[in-house]
């Protein structure tokens, strides 16, 4: 489960975020909704343990994790917390198989590869096993990616805007596809979108409002 | 897969890069390495053909040619010196010469220099034994160096005509003479006699004085036929030797004297084989010198060029970092990963240029024994490139450094968000 209380961050002096308190329970999925400048991004990177908060608590899988030491927390995002960026990214000079072998050794899990051709199989992009992420095109970059926040069984999901870059088709396939996968190993999944056309796919819905204060 | 995997295959992602890297240092590091064993092996060969020579006395001139030409046989001689005049140093109750060795040089055969001397040369070389057959006993009869017997393919009783002057030229071979012919084979010992071919100084004046006589009428017959080994060197005071070896009996204030007083009281030179050697040690020395800066400078240039391919490699590589870092990877293991990309450089870099050293130097010498008929070997390690290695990872180190503390500074947030 995910769940944030009184969390607010600032960049400097005149940038100051205050996030509304939210919570996610273990197998749901929860939608964040929000225009550009809303502060999307930076409440995920906070929720990822990218960014640290300047005041409040994040609890991830009953851990605050706003009190882990750096090394910590590299540990715990690596077992616990599966990304989707917007754009997908891989260390380009490994294939697709061995980017998802160094998510598992990263994390300090055991290389598990029938787990990742199943997985990747699921995705319908088993083939490209021995592929250079380079020769993908963007929809097989986006499941790998996909491949690759999963493939540790985190606790939570986050997704940074996972369809902004689709059409209808693909939009709803990936949506289904992120909702199955998650449900599969009985992860939250959070989305955080400004796409409107997910509103309706979610029950849980929460809403960003452009609080920036000068 | 571990670290230094995804180290090698960021290195290999990038050919070009790498390939640039590894040429500067392999030639740097091949460049040093060829130094040194070009060094190492001309000393040891200078070294071990001293013989324990003092002093070697000649017909006036260089004094370095003198001893290269006598000892090392590589250049040519001085010139010839009368017998009349070498004669007190021949005399065995000399009261501080231990040993004269006379040297009649200037014929060849095949490019191997054909030198009249005296049987005790063999003891100058360490009393080099002879493996096969016997010392000369007359004119005419040749004993030849290991070396000599194994790449001429010659063995007891072979027969061979000599050539005029010291290098190997058809026209000019003595063959109004008679043969020569091989009596003894010595063994090797690593020294310049492997290269000689010895026979008595009388079958060089024999050889010559029929050349002499060639304009004669009393063609082929041949005086010197007759002459007799028993017959010291010094009841022919009409006749010329080239130089001659000497070791003394023990170094003292007169012997110290000695070359001065050549020098100065005669029409010959005495030279002395520590000197000279050490004048050639420093002229290499200077050259040598002068490479080694360039070498050390293509290696900085070399450390430059990993540095700066892995400082832009990390612009291209920042968000793959970061992304390695949401992954779970601790700022450690990416300056480690970026650490290893220059030391796995440096490494194959040095290796390629200890192979390319070692490759040129074993073509350099086969140059080398066929010009100088000196043999060098390709294949010896020497500590030193040990200390290269040290040297070589170091310079890997040093240029990744900067990238590395870079690139485990990755700002997570702040690169993701670029996209």
């Amino acid at each position: 489960m995910l769940q944030t209380q009184n969390l607010t961050f600032s960049y400097d002096e005149n940038v100051r975020f205050q996030f509304p308190d939210f919570s996610c329970q273990a197998a749901e999925n929860c939608l964040l909704l929000g225009q550009s400048g809303s502060g999307k991004t930076t409440l995920l990177h906070l929720l990822g343990g990218m960014l640290t908060p300047k005041e409040g608590s994040i609890i991830v899988n009953d851990q605050d994790i706003t009190k882990l030491s750096s090394a910590q927390l590299d540990r715990f995002r690596g077992q616990n917390i599966g990304i989707i960026f917007q754009k997908s990214h891989f260390v380009r000079a490994l294939n697709v198989e061995e980017n998802l072998i160094l998510a598992q050794q990263l994390a300090n899990l055991r290389p598990d590869k029938t787990r990742i051709q199943s997985l990747l199989d699921r995705l319908n992009v088993g083939h490209k096993l021995k592929a250079k992420t380079d020769n993908l095109s963007i929809g097989e970059q986006q499941r790998v990616a996909i491949a690759r926040a999963l493939v540790n069984q985190p606790t939570v999901i986050l997704a940074d805007e996972p369809t902004s870059a689709l059409d209808d088709i693909n939009c709803n396939e990936v949506i289904a596809l992120l909702e199955e996968e998650a449900k599969n190993v009985g992860s939250t999944l959070l989305v955080v979108t400004h796409d409107n056309r997910l509103k309706e796919k979610f029950s849980n819905q929460i809403l960003l409002h452009s609080q920036q204060t000068a | 897969m571990n670290i230094f995997q995804i180290s090698w295959k960021n290195i290999i992602n990038k050919p070009l890069n790498a390939t640039l890297s590894l040429v500067l240092f392999a030639l740097g590091v091949g460049l040093i390495s060829l130094l040194l064993l070009l060094n190492q092996q001309i000393e040891e060969k200078f070294d071990k053909n001293l013989a324990g020579i003092d002093l070697v006395v000649g017909a006036k001139g260089s004094p370095l040619q003198l001893i290269l030409s006598s000892m090392y046989h590589i250049d040519a001689p001085t010139g010839n010196i009368s017998l009349k005049s070498a004669r007190p140093f021949l005399n065995p109750k000399h009261p501080l010469i231990g040993m004269a060795i006379p040297l009649s040089v200037g014929d060849n055969y095949k490019g191997h220099r054909i030198v009249g001397t005296s049987p005790k040369i063999l003891e100058l070389y360490d009393s080099v034994q002879i493996e096969q057959g016997r010392i000369w006993e007359n004119v005419f009869e040749v004993v030849v160096g290991k070396v000599v017997a194994e790449k001429l393919d010659l063995q007891l009783g072979s027969k061979f005509y000599g050539s005029h002057g010291l290098i190997d030229d058809l026209d000019l071979a003595h063959d109004d003479v008679d043969a020569f012919k091989v009596v003894g084979i010595l063994e090797g010992n690593g020294s310049v006699i492997d290269q000689l071919i010895l026979t008595a100084n009388q079958t060089v004046w024999a050889v010559h004085d029929h050349e002499g006589s060639e304009s004669d009428t009393s063609h082929h017959e041949g005086h010197a036929h007759a002459m007799d080994l028993s017959v010291p060197l010094t009841d022919y005071p009409e006749k010329d030797i080239t130089s001659l070896l000497i070791k003394f009996k023990s170094r003292n204030f007169q012997t110290l004297n000695m070359p001065r007083s050549i020098n100065e009281n005669t029409d010959m030179q005495a030279a002395t084989p520590a000197i000279e050697i050490n004048r050639i040690y420093s002229m290499i020395g200077d050259g040598e010198e002068a490479l080694r800066y360039l070498a050390f400078i293509i290696i900085f240039v070399s450390g430059l060029s990993i540095f700066i391919s892995l400082f832009s490699s990390l612009r291209e590589r920042r968000y793959e970092l970061a992304l390695m870092r949401v992954m779970g990877a601790s700022p450690s293991k990416l300056f480690l990963l970026i650490v290893l990309e220059g030391i796995i450089l440096a490494f194959v870099g040095y290796t390629l240029g200890i192979l390319l050293s070692h490759v040129g130097m074993s073509i350099f010498a086969t140059q080398m024994e066929e010009t100088y008929r000196y043999s060098f070997s390709g294949w010896e390690f020497m500590k030193e490139e040990g200390y290269l290695l040290f040297g070589a990872l170091g310079v890997g180190f040093i240029a990744a450094i900067l990238p590395a503390i870079q690139a485990s500074n990755t700002d997570i947030s702040t690169t993701l968000s670029e996209g």
